[in-house]
Formats: C-alpha cells, structure tokens, sequence
C-alpha cells in the first residue's frame, strides 16, 4: 500500500509558513549554547506558552519531539531502546520514544543535538503519564522541575476551588521558577500582551475548524487538522508569528470555500466528498500518511475531531483573556479535552455528530493512552445511542510502528463505510 | 478465638462477590447508606461520620467471570476498571448508594464518569488530592475538595455532618491505623506467625466491615497470634511493590511465601495505612485531615515525588526498617503509575545494591508455577549469594 503513496507532497502557504516556524524554533532550540537562551520542556496540553514567552524562554514539547520521530520511522528504534533499558511495553510510547531519543543522542530533526532543558515544567493537565514521564526526565536531566497540578474537572464544571489552586500554583511556584531560571522578572503587561495575540489567533483556529459545518468541507479536521493546531499547541501561541499563520490559513479556506473545493490532502483538492466522520482520539503518527490516504481515497472527509482540542477546546468559546491572565491561564489549562470528564467529552462529541452533520462517529483507540482511550467502547454506544449515527472502532498507537496493522485498519474502515451507506439507505426507505 | 477461625471468616467475606456482610449491614436499619471506593486513599473518616459505610471496592478479583465487563475495554487496559464495571452491570454492587473514584490514574478517573453514564442515579464523585504539599497551596485545595465530599455526602445522608462527628471518626480510625502498624509491625519482627496470605485477608476484611467491627477482629488476631506457635523457616525477607491498586489473586500471594519468601512489607490496601501518624482529634478535622495527607502520608506511584533524590526513599526507608533482602516489584499489566515508575525504584535499588525481581499478574492470573519459579530463584539467589 506505501507504494501507491504519491511521494510530492502538495503544500500550501500556511503549510510552508509553518514548516518555516517549526524550523526556525528547532534552530533557536538547538543553539542555546550560543544564544544563552534558557529551555523549558513542557507538554501540549496545559502548556504555557505565553508565560514562558514573558521570560524569554524557549519551548520545547517531548510529544511533538517524540510525533517528529515518529512520522519520520524513526520511534520504532527508540522505543525499542527504552524498553530494554526496562521500560515496560505496556506504558505509553510517547514515553518510550522519548527516552529512547535521549539514548540515541537527542537529535533533534534538524539534525543538530537537542540541549538538556534547563527547566521541566510539568503541567499535569489531564494525563497522569505526564506526572511520572517528568519524575523520569527529572532521574535523567537533574534539572529543576516545577509541577502546575491541574485538577480534573470530575463533575463537568470548573469550579473556584480549582481555578484558585492553579493561579496559586502559577504565583507561588510557577512563576518563581521561571524567574529563578532565566534571570527575567515576571512582568504581567507582556503575558497580556501575549494573550491578547492567543485570542486572535484563536479566534482564526476556530473559524477554520468550523468552516468544516459546510457541506463540502474545506478541511479535513483531523489528518488536516493536526497541522492546523501545531502552531497553538505548541511553541508559537501568544506570538505574532501564530497570528500571522491563522490570518493565512484562514485566507486560504476562505478561498477554498468560494471556490467549492474540498479539503487539501498530500496528494492535491479531495474528490467528492462521500463520508463526513468525527473521530475521537489521537492519529497514528508512524504510518500517517497511509493512514489519511486510507480516508481519502474512500472519500471521507473528517469534520471534526476531538485530538484538535486537546490543546485547549477553543469552539467551545474559550479565549485567553488579557484582563484575566492567570486565571485565563487556568482556566485554559481546566478546560482541554482530556481534563474533562466523559459525560462532557460525551457531549461534545454528539454536538459535532450533530452540528457537523456527521454520518458517525469513529474511534481511534490509542493503546499508549489511557487518558483518551479508557471508556471510549462506552462513549461510541452513547453516541450512536443519542444520535442514531453508526460508531466504528480502530485500534492503533501513537509512535510504535509495531501497533499499526494498515490491513486491519482498511478493512474496518471498508466495512464501516459500507455500513453508513448502509444506514443511509435505510433511512431513505423508511 | 484462635487465628484460623478470624481467617476463615476474613476468607469468607474474601469469596463473596456479592457482598454479603454489606448488604445485611445495611438492612439492619432502616436508612444506612454505603459509598463504595475504589484504590488508593480516600478520607473514610468524612463517610463514616456522615453515618455511612465505607466499603473499599477493589475489582471482582480471580473467581468473577468477566463478560459485560470486558466490552467496555479495549485489551490493553488492567483488569480491575471491567471487573468493577462486570460488578456494577450484574447488580452486585446495586446496594451502594455513591461511589467514590480517587485520583489514581487515568484509567479510574475515567471510571468516575463511566459510572455517572452507567449508574446515573448513584452518586459518584472522582474525588481529587493534591500532588502539591504545601499547605497554603496543596492544602488549601485540598481541604475544600474534602468539604465538597462532605456537602455531598450530608445531602446524601440527609444530615449535616459536625466538626465533632468527624473528630469522633478520626479518633476511631487512628485506633485501627494503629492496630494496622502493630500487624504488620508483628509481621515484619516474626513473618512466621503471620503468614502474608493471613495479613492480606485481614486488610482485605477491613474493606468490607464497619471499622469498629474491624478493629476487634484485629485486636482478637493480634492477641491469639501470640498464643500460637507457626514453624520458623529459613525464608528471604522481601517487600511486594507495586500492587497498590488491582489485586494480585491470593495463590500469587501464597506462591510467593511457598517459594521462600516472607513478606515483611507490601503496598496492598495502602488505605488502611495511608495516613502514617495519629490524627489529630481537635480542632478542625478537615485541616487535620489534610495535614495529615500532606505531611505524613504513604508514598506510592499515585503521588507525585517534589526531589529527584526522594524518589523511591520510601522503598529505601521501607527496606531497612524491615530489614528486607529484597524487594519484588509485582505490577498489574498495564498498571500506569506501577510500571511507569518501577525503573526509577529499580535504579534506586541497584544504587543501594538491593537484589530485586519484577513481574506483571492480572487479577485473574491462573498460572502460579512461572511466579513461584521466579520468586523461588529469587530467594535463593539471595541466600546463596547476597
């Protein structure tokens, strides 16, 4: 099947604006040792971009390294290296694969040596992995280690309790520790600043997220999708070049929509759109490409996804507020998508059916993670219980090549198309 | 009463997977209530001054055939979430009035909002500790989550529940944390009168039974264990690790005495020991609670560690006042925090030139022969070459 794979990839001006970004970040990142730039490892979800901006830090995303590694065939080698280092093969591979870098010499992809973080700022936001992944990063590197305890909003809401221990955890140790590390004083009218440029930006993601409620979706929210949310969860939101890139790519779906095309794929504008799909859970990074291909080729346009929110569920209404900053940045923390409890993540999901105009929902099942994957059997019957749509169910991993069967995946895919054509027939006789 | 008869009663309540004793303790008056919870700490005190019954729920362990169960869960998940779900499906724990799921791992907290999809009409709360132990901080969270379960629970129980009835509770359950220290204080000093099956069913007991009920029984153990004479044999001391959440069936846990070794410390129901110093019993309980969580709380995988240097200290501390030769680090397969976190135990052990196994079990394990081979060399090795 790889073979079929058309090698040019066709990108777009955002695509190559973000490339130009992500380049850039990994050249800043390689070369603390000349800029004298402090770097603070972190993760997506929860992560705090704009307030490590304000100390002139550099960001630095072990997931993103470890989806790097992946989707370039190189993870397979690394995780292996991690388990037999004694890492057991049932934890979660983002875990292993970065481990398994830090064996192979921490090379980042633009080949240089990636620098020991002077900062791990563990923002333990709706992963229990993240607590022990950064107790084992901190066994490797000895750095100082900081922890923004996030509390799981259990019963749906975010209450004050929880809203009060993160801003305290943010002035009473986060901030402290930022200031320790780079030698900055914290100054709050630069994290506006910052959050004033997250909010514009999010408010371009989440009209391009939307645009998909058209019927010929101008994107794909899921293969595309991942693309569209690499600047804002990662090390570019609450920066201009954030905003620069939503203002294009929302230029650009503009166009799309005007001129009635499809999503974009890797091998040029999508033919008819067949099958309108929200998939819950992350992709499979090591064989994406065929992954997507999978989708395409069959005409099924992904309109909304849950992974897109998993660094902040922006469609929902939230935006950073500069004239709340810490608590903005609570809330945003409170607020990704797996913080929430499965009633709400139920919800959410049966709105996009719904509001999207779905023919169903699919399930990716992500063995390396409990957090998204635990009660999705229960969510897929929920959802084609409250909405009518059929539910489908693949199982897959993040960046172990060795969990990604392409046949069995085809096939359940092949079987749940015929199922909603199916479904709609059905319908059309009754 | 001697020892064999409080086991076999310990044995009994083991066995039942419907739950006998709790539902006659609820019967027996008109308007009881039970809260169900699941590993690794949840403050007993608050449900048992509400005038309810805590009943630790820890899966349907070797003997529950899983069938509803396992269709809510893909096969790389633990057991433990689909045999509590199997329990909650078949009716047998139709008895609970809420139920509470602490914060463990992703696969229990996920398990909290199951359990509102499931059971809608039975209270269920994931209830949230702090991994930040300052008390202005951590603290301070945590002692209002703690009045969240109590506002909960008084609605549930249709009553307020005072300052005093919760010092009363916590004065009950400092005796059986006592009592609790003093077992397993007696097992360590002479692993030979208490073997670690009889040890585990007594902590297993204290899930079921009301605590006062609870405190007798081991009182009567504690003082017919002296009166009986067990042989001494030339067995290794290890410590189990790992274990905290899903249960290991009870013939690991003989397989691994049969095979020469005493367990002179575990990590099963860390419950009944998570609060390691008295309480105090004046003043504002739910702060003394949370001092009590902060400061002189269990260590296990579920926490996390603030120091580098301080990881796995526990174990460490652990080993030598029990004067362990080893440790056996005995995992749930696919257990996050266990797993995740044994190859920094691991490390710490070797620093210190501590001999140390590791294998996976699942509740339902029915091959005990590979385990009691390992442990078996295991203790061998290191009374031929440590």
């Amino acid at each position: 099947m790889s073979a079929d794979i058309q090698t040019e990839v066709i990108k777009e001006a955002s695509m190559l604006k973000q490339k130009e970004m992500i380049a850039r970040n990994y050249d800043e990142l390689t070369s603390t040792a000349e800029s004298g730039r402090k770097m603070v490892s972190t993760f997506v979800p929860g992560n705090l971009n704009e307030l490590i901006n304000c100390f002139g830090m550099l960001n630095n995303l072990p997931e993103i390294n470890a989806i790097n590694n992946g989707m370039r065939k190189k993870s397979g080698a690394m995780i292996m290296d991690a388990e037999r280092a004694g890492h057991s093969e049932d934890v979660c591979t983002y875990v292993k694969a970065d481990i398994g870098m830090m064996s192979k010499g921490n090379i980042a992809p633009n080949g240089k040596p990636m620098p020991a973080p002077d900062m791990l700022l563990l923002s333990y936001t709706g992963c229990f992995t993240f607590m022990k992944w950064f107790e084992l990063l901190r066994h490797e590197y000895g750095c100082e280690t900081v922890m923004l305890q996030v509390p799981y909003t259990g019963d749906g809401v975010i209450t004050d309790n929880m809203r009060q221990f993160v801003v305290k955890q943010l002035k009473e140790e986060v901030i402290p520790a930022m200031e320790r590390v780079s030698g900055v004083k914290f100054d709050i009218d630069r994290l506006r600043e910052n959050l004033a440029r997250s909010a514009k930006a999010e408010d371009d993601l989440v009209w391009v997220l939307e645009s998909a409620k058209n019927v010929r979706s101008p994107i794909d929210a899921y293969f595309g999708g991942v693309y569209y949310i690499g600047p804002i969860f990662t090390a570019f939101r609450g920066t201009e070049d954030a905003v620069e890139y939503y203002r294009l790519l929302r230029g650009e779906v503009e166009k799309r929509i005007e001129q009635g095309l499809g999503p974009i794929t890797p091998e040029g504008d999508m033919d008819e759109e067949r099958y309108r799909l929200v998939v819950e859970g992350p992709p499979n990074w090591t064989s994406f490409r065929e992954f997507w291909k999978m989708f395409y080729d069959e005409g099924a346009v992904v309109v909304a996804s849950t992974y897109t929110k998993v660094g902040g569920v922006y469609d929902l209404g939230f935006r950073h507020d500069p004239e709340r900053p810490l608590e903005s940045l609570a809330e945003y923390c409170l607020g990704c998508y797996t913080n929430r409890n499965l009633p709400s993540r139920v919800e959410l999901l049966e709105k996009y059916v719904n509001e999207y105009q779905a023919d169903g929902l699919l399930i990716n099942s992500i063995k390396s993670c409990n957090s998204f994957s635990a009660g999705q059997l229960l969510m897929m019957q929920e959802i084609e219980k409250r909405t009518g749509k059929p539910g489908a169910f693949i199982e897959t991993d993040l960046v172990d090549p060795r969990y990604f069967s392409a046949a069995n995946v085809k096939n359940r895919l092949e079987s749940y198309f015929q199922m909603i054509n199916q479904k709609r027939q059905s319908t059309k006789v009754a | 009463m001697g020892t064999e008869s409080i086991i076999a009663r310990c044995e009994t309540l083991f066995e039942d997977i419907d739950f006998q004793v709790v539902r006659e303790w609820k019967a027996a008056q008109q308007g009881r209530k039970v809260v169900g919870f699941m590993p690794v700490y949840v403050p007993e005190e608050i449900i048992h001054a509400a005038g309810m019954l805590p009943m630790g729920i820890l899966g349907g362990g070797s003997d529950l055939e899983v069938i509803h169960g396992d269709a809510f869960y893909q096969s790389y998940i633990c057991r433990i979430p689909r045999s509590t779900v199997e329990l909650g499906i078949t009716g047998r724990l139709d008895f609970l009035d809420g139920m509470l799921f602490p914060s463990i791992c992703d696969v229990i907290r996920n398990l909290s909002g199951m359990w509102k999809l499931m059971q809608p009409k039975v209270y269920a709360r994931y209830f949230d500790v702090p991994q930040n132990y300052q008390d202005d901080v951590g603290g301070v969270y945590y002692q209002e989550e703690m009045q969240e379960l109590r506002r909960d629970l008084a609605k549930l129980a249709g009553h307020e529940i005072s300052d005093e009835a919760i010092l009363g509770s916590i004065g009950i359950y400092n005796r059986h944390r006592q009592l609790v220290r003093d077992l397993y204080a007696l097992r360590s000093a002479e692993p030979w009168k208490v073997p670690s099956t009889e040890a585990y069913l007594l902590m297993r007991a204290g899930m079921l039974l009301p605590v006062e009920e609870h405190i007798e029984m081991l009182k009567g153990y504690l003082a017919a264990v002296e009166l009986e004479d067990k042989p001494r044999r030339d067995n290794c001391r290890v410590i189990i690790n790992g274990s905290f959440c899903e249960q290991p069936p009870l013939n690991l846990i003989k397989s691994i005495e049969m095979a020469g070794c005493y367990v002179v410390d575990d990590d099963y129901m860390l419950v009944n020991r998570w609060l390691m110093e008295e309480v105090s019993t004046e003043g504002d309980p739910i702060r003394n609670l949370a001092d009590a969580f902060l400061h002189h709380s269990a260590d296990s995988a579920a926490k996390y560690c603030t120091k580098k240097e301080e990881v796995g200290q526990y174990l460490l501390d652990s080993v030598k006042k029990n004067s362990a030769e080893g440790v056996i680090f005995a995992a749930p397969s696919f257990c996050d925090p266990a797993l995740l976190e044994r190859p920094m135990l691991a490390d710490r052990m070797t620093q210190h030139n501590i001999p140390h196994i590791s294998f996976k079990y699942a509740e339902n394990s029915g091959q005990m022969q590979p385990i009691r081979e390992q442990a078996g060399t295991f203790a061998d090795s290191i009374k031929l070459w440590s």
